[in-house]
């Protein structure tokens, strides 16, 4: 029985970084631009962190400085498919290429040296009392409750707030927003910068607290199955909390195996979140084949206003 | 209620896209309180006047002035602060909205949007809704609504924003009869309370009944200002499309038909949604016969025309293609058979834009041994042939590589045409053929589907313009939610009668009959 | 990165496209029909983003003419060298067909590089599962293993893109790491080479599993293999129906529905020849270049590819000059590492290269047009 909440405890874990990387491709998504540059940003979030805290061994710097170079990535992406109306899907996977070099590159010195960081943990006694819950969140480090706090205040955001509202309206119709006084591009600019910092944070909390010392593409495809996540989640932030931790449980699973001495390779087991993201997008595909699809529907597509129809 | 004074003035408009002027050097004056109609053929420039009025496009050079006031408009905000509000031909809705949401778009105050907050603003557009007449459910979905519904959201959408110039961009194009006949009763009402209105339409009767000024514009240029009461339909159709067109009746001769070519029996098809969007139909087409689909968009027509061209398959019942049961049949075997197919929308589905003449004439034969040879294209053949298709259908193009997205529009349809005539097609099946082309390019399809009827072929013609539909066809289907509502021979076809069936009125007596529904 | 300034000033001018500015009597306007991109468009993006690198180069306190002369010379400057800098050419040129292909038809294959391991481990089955074949069979045996390997890793990705609605994207990119690790456990498990001091690779290949090499040097004959994928893939697009049907498809996919051509077989044979030709590269490349299936047989050939594909305008002639370009940027990158710059320095250039071109590409479709 006391397996349970360690379960689920390193499925939180290993899954809050996928989460902040969810939760920024949403806001990418819902404006109605593709990000596939995930990759590519949590890795340069990874090792800014790792070089900034070295360096100063300032948890506050180091966020500072990966969220001013994600956010500068994400107004690449941003510059490129909103202004210059470029693909997509090329300037995606253009960041992910560049970002993937860029942080071997800049790595090169920090490759290997661990991180000494600790991060603040939230102890509270009242939860502790609760058998298994209090097992499950006792303890839990900052950025997790960051983390779920961010899942809730950006489900508020999409759907209580005016800026919810037309957020949804540019992703869905931008030239009827256009047409009703809401500036398209702001609103593109403003999400597709403030996803790609999150997906920094995602990297930041990656090598901050889950894997801490830098390994050359160390993000080993989060950042993918990120972008399946944006899907399975249906575009929900609250989802996408629960869609994180199943990942990350899958991720974690690997590693419980290996402890319990199943007789199955360890490359096999490493295999499992992978193979999981293919077969549990070919269920969504196959359960949702007769049902409208929810993804914004202008995704993909650049808009701009003197177009003659 | 001060009638003098000009609520717009536009001074001196030049506006081009590219090569084409759209707009040449316009004019155009509306006063307080009145419903002026712009009148003049697709292509005309009224949209593009419009346009600036409400902020989309902003003229190349030319002044603007709104209450007396120069003006820039802009962008659309610019343009609602200055109380200008437009109901759009393509409703400027977001689908998955609901009414309330669309009408609030935009809208900065208050951020924060809780449920006591929302039900305040639902109870104020109600009212706002009633005080006029309109009704549409505010809280679900605009998708759920009906193209009339939705038009009333769009009105509401102008009102709340406390518009006083009220633009209506072909209003009438999407509605019934019914619709039409309602949404001319809210005008009135809006000119009862002040508001000023501007429909810019290219159909007579319509300026006659709701106009009080009408401005004519033809290619580009402001021909004509007149009070209604010194206008006729005649001279305002010389005026619209230039003498010579108006005078030229198009005639077009009775002839017996032959043996039916296409027998379409219970036929029912279900979309992805599981929704039966073809409910159990009957009819035929014959040679020698053009048979026209009339209905409000959404009824059936798009799977209709899916099903015979083997985009969709048919959930039951049958489809007789020239004696020859069709169970699940290719589009490539379709094609095979003769059945040739004018898509809905030309650049979307029927060319490929950045392709040029000869790829885009070979899509329909290119399989044909007259193409290829052991898999290989013949390029040299295949050139010639496309440049004799070209001169045949007079295609004007600046050569034969060059994408076809940079043609005209009458040009991609001739060039369509051309493709698929080509194939000596027993059944075309025409899909709105003329939408969005001038008057010219229009009649010159027309013939077209004439020529290829009196050859002997069959013609289903599926249309949104019921003039054109009346005109054309030998016999007329009133598709109403996926049924054929009636069926009305040539000569007694009648608008009213037409549009009540398209409403889904069970009109039962006439020269129709109920078609045989069987279970 | 400060160097992209020389793109910035646009935006502001786009955002005003019809005011004057000033008294500049010009503003900026997006032409859809103008044809983007000429031939110097790539230049221009590969110079842009080598003053990019230059800033991290900086950085890093060297002098980026140092460096970049150093490259130069590492992959042109000795016959050694040219000969390295083709024989990376040759898997990224084969790499790059196949995802060109598939691009052509809108479909984003990004798993060019789990094909092409998965190519060379089904290459190496052969050497280790019939050791008694004939000795002339081995070569095409290997090779048609290796190009069906890759195939059916091609079809992992098409058949969940064609009947689920899978995004192929990430499920090509998920099946990259699965061929990753399932390079790992064979090599450093089931094949690895008991006497080869715990390297994780299998045993070395015989003479007659070793593609021939072309004079003497490391060059091999895979690269008349790469010459003849590009004449039969640009004769297949541009003479044959079936390039007609891909054109169409490309072009615009629901009229060539209309047209009656079958996508999802489509889709199906192209990412199986996709996958194939990456598959067939990694065949070549275990037994023309490394001589047995090792750990990190490919060091990123699959990613490499798709800016190989893109650089070109996926023009197959065009393909031959960049890959090897990319193919010299890598044997560059490993001289300059002799100075201290780690080799991954060219990956970054890469990166920056297709960066450079998309943004370069679609600044071309934009014209000054003069304010009256």
């Amino acid at each position: 029985m006391e397996i349970i909440p360690l379960i689920i405890a390193a499925a939180i874990s290993g899954g809050t970084s996928l989460l902040f990387a969810v939760l920024g491709g949403i806001l990418n998504e819902k404006a109605g631009v593709i990000n596939l540059g995930t990759e590519g940003i949590m890795l340069i979030g990874a090792v800014m962190s790792a070089i900034v805290f070295i360096q100063t061994n300032n948890l506050f710097i180091t966020l500072a400085v990966v969220l001013i170079a994600t956010g500068f990535l994400g107004l690449l992406h941003a510059f490129l498919c909103i202004t210059l109306r470029a693909n997509q899907t090329v300037s995606g996977l253009a960041i992910t290429l560049f970002g993937t070099g860029l942080s071997a590159y800049l790595g090169k010195s920090v490759a290997g040296v661990p991180i000494p960081v600790s991060i603040p943990k939230v102890e509270l006694d009242w939860l502790d009392a609760i058998p298994i819950i209090g097992q499950i969140f006792s303890g839990l480090d900052i950025f997790i409750w960051l983390s779920i706090a961010l899942s809730i205040i950006l489900y508020v955001y999409m759907y209580k707030t005016a800026w919810g509202l037309h957020l949804k309206a540019v992703g869905d119709n931008p030239s009827t927003s256009d047409a009703m006084g809401i500036s398209v591009a702001a609103y593109r600019y403003f999400h597709v910068i403030a996803g790609s910092m999150l997906m920094g944070v995602a990297g930041f909390y990656l090598i901050m607290v889950y894997s801490p010392n830098w390994i050359e593409g160390m993000t080993s495809g989060r950042g993918w199955i990120a972008i399946a996540l944006i899907i399975f989640a249906r575009w929900n932030p609250i989802y996408a909390l629960f869609g994180a931790y199943f990942f990350g449980g899958l991720d974690s699973l690997g590693f419980r195996m290996q402890i319990y001495e199943f007789n199955i390779p360890s490359y096999f087991l490493k295999m499992i979140p992978y193979a999981a993201t293919i077969f549990i997008l070919m269920f969504i595909g196959w359960k949702n084949r007769n049902k409208p699809s929810v993804e914004p529907k202008s995704l993909g597509n650049p808009y701009f206003r003197e177009q003659r129809l | 209620m001060s009638q003098s004074a000009n609520v717009i003035e536009m001074k001196d408009i030049v506006k081009t896209f590219g090569e084409v002027v759209a707009s040449n050097h316009v004019n155009f004056e509306v006063k307080k309180g009145e419903i002026h109609a712009l009148l003049g053929e697709n292509g005309a420039g009224k949209s593009t006047i419009m346009s600036m009025l409400s902020g989309i496009y902003r003229a190349d050079s030319g002044d603007i002035y709104i209450n007396g006031k120069l003006s820039r408009i802009r962008s659309p905000k610019e343009s609602m602060e200055l109380g200008i509000g437009m109901v759009h031909q393509n409703f400027r809705l977001v689908d998955t909205l609901t009414a309330v949401e669309n009408i609030i778009l935009g809208e900065k105050s208050n951020k924060w949007r809780g449920s006591s907050w929302m039900k305040k603003k639902i109870e104020e557009i109600e009212e706002l809704a009633d005080k006029y007449g309109l009704t549409f459910p505010t809280k679900v979905p605009i998708w759920q609504l009906s193209v009339g519904e939705q038009q009333r959201v769009e009105i509401v959408k102008t009102l709340y924003r406390g518009a006083e110039i009220i633009i209506f961009d072909e209003p009438t194009s999407v509605l019934t009869p019914g619709e039409v006949e309602q949404l001319f009763l809210t005008m009135q009402e809006l000119k009862r309370n002040g508001k000023t209105m501007i429909i810019t339409t290219h159909k007579l009767k319509e300026v006659m009944t709701i106009a009080d000024q009408i401005s004519v514009m033809r290619k580009g240029t402001m021909i004509a200002q007149m009070s209604k009461e010194e206008a006729t339909i005649q001279s305002l159709a010389n005026l619209m499309v230039g003498q010579n067109m108006a005078d030229e009746g198009f005639s077009i001769k009775v002839i017996e038909k032959g043996k039916p070519i296409l027998d379409v029996q219970n036929l029912v098809v279900r979309t992805k949604l599981r929704i039966n969007a073809i409910d159990r139909i009957n009819f035929s087409v014959h040679e020698y016969e053009i048979v026209g689909v009339a209905g409000v968009a959404g009824n059936g027509q798009k799977e209709l025309a899916e099903v015979l061209t083997g985009l969709m398959q048919l959930y039951s019942g049958q489809i007789v293609f020239n004696n020859e049961k069709l169970t699940a049949p290719s589009v490539q075997q379709l094609i095979d058979k003769g059945i040739a197919h004018i898509p809905e929308n030309r650049m979307k589905s029927g060319l490929a834009g950045s392709l040029g003449i000869i790829d885009n004439l070979m899509m329909k034969t290119y399989r044909s041994n007259a193409r290829a040879k052991f898999g290989l294209m013949k390029k040299k053949e295949n050139m010639e042939w496309a440049a004799n298709l070209i001169k045949k259908f007079d295609v004007r193009t600046p050569d034969m590589v060059s994408p076809v997205a940079q043609l005209s529009g009458g040009n991609q349809q001739k060039l369509l045409f051309a493709r698929e005539i080509d194939i000596n097609p027993k059944l075309m099946i025409a899909v709105h053929p003329t939408q969005g082309l001038d008057v010219g390019a229009a009649k010159a399809v027309h013939e077209m589907l004439v020529q290829l009827r009196d050859s002997g072929s069959g013609v289903l013609l599926i249309s949104e313009d019921l003039e054109e539909v009346m005109q054309l066809s030998d016999k007329i289907l009133v598709l109403y939610n996926g049924k054929i509502n009636g069926v009305i021979d040539r000569g007694q076809a009648n608008r009213e009668v037409i549009g009540q069936l398209m409403a889904g009125l069970n009109y039962k007596e006439g020269a129709f009959y109920e078609p045989e529904i069987v279970v | 990165m400060s160097q992209k300034s020389s793109f910035e000033p646009l935006p502001v001018e786009l955002k005003q496209d019809n005011k004057k500015l000033g008294n500049v009597p010009f503003r900026l306007e997006y032409d859809a029909h103008k044809k983007g991109g000429s031939w110097w468009v790539p230049i221009i993006s590969i110079i842009v983003a080598l003053m990019i690198c230059a800033v991290f180069i900086l950085f890093n306190g060297m002098n980026p003419i140092t460096v970049y002369g150093k490259m130069l010379a590492g992959a042109f400057g000795s016959s050694f060298g040219i000969s390295e800098t083709i024989v990376k050419a040759i898997p990224l040129l084969l790499c790059g067909l196949g995802v060109a292909i598939a691009y052509k038809i809108a479909i984003w294959n990004i798993g060019a590089e789990g094909q092409f391991i998965l190519g060379a481990i089904g290459a190496t089955a052969v050497t280790i599962f019939l050791p008694n074949l004939p000795g002339a069979l081995y070569i095409p045996v290997m090779m048609v293993v290796g190009f069906a390997a890759g195939a059916i890793w091609g079809l992992c990705t098409a058949i969940p893109r064609t009947y689920f609605q899978v995004n192929e994207l990430i499920s090509s990119l998920m099946l990259n790491y699965i061929a990753l690790l399932l390079l790992d456990y064979l090599v450093y498990g089931p094949w690895r080479d008991p006497q080869g001091f715990n390297f994780p690779g299998t045993q070395e290949f015989t003479p007659y599993q070793l593609l021939a090499s072309l004079g003497g040097t490391r060059l091999h004959f895979g690269l008349i293999f790469a010459l003849a994928a590009v004449i039969l893939f640009a004769f297949f697009l541009a003479k044959t129906r079936w390039g007609y049907e891909l054109r169409l498809l490309g072009a615009n996919p629901v009229a060539a529905k209309n047209a009656g051509i079958n996508i999802t077989k489509h889709i199906l044979i192209v990412m199986m020849i996709s996958g194939g030709l990456a598959g067939f590269a990694g065949a070549i490349e275990v037994s023309g270049v490394a001589g047995r299936l090792m750990y990190g047989i490919s060091p990123g050939y699959g990613y490499t590819a798709i800016i190989v594909a893109w650089l070109a305008k996926l023009n197959p002639w065009g393909m031959i000059i960049t890959s090897v370009f990319i193919g010299s940027l890598i044997v560059g990158g490993y001289s300059v590492q002799t100075i201290g710059l780690p080799s991954s320095f060219s990956n970054m250039l890469q990166g920056a290269i297709l960066f450079c071109l998309i943004g370069g590409e679609m600044l071309s479709k934009f014209k000054l047009k003069k304010v009256d």
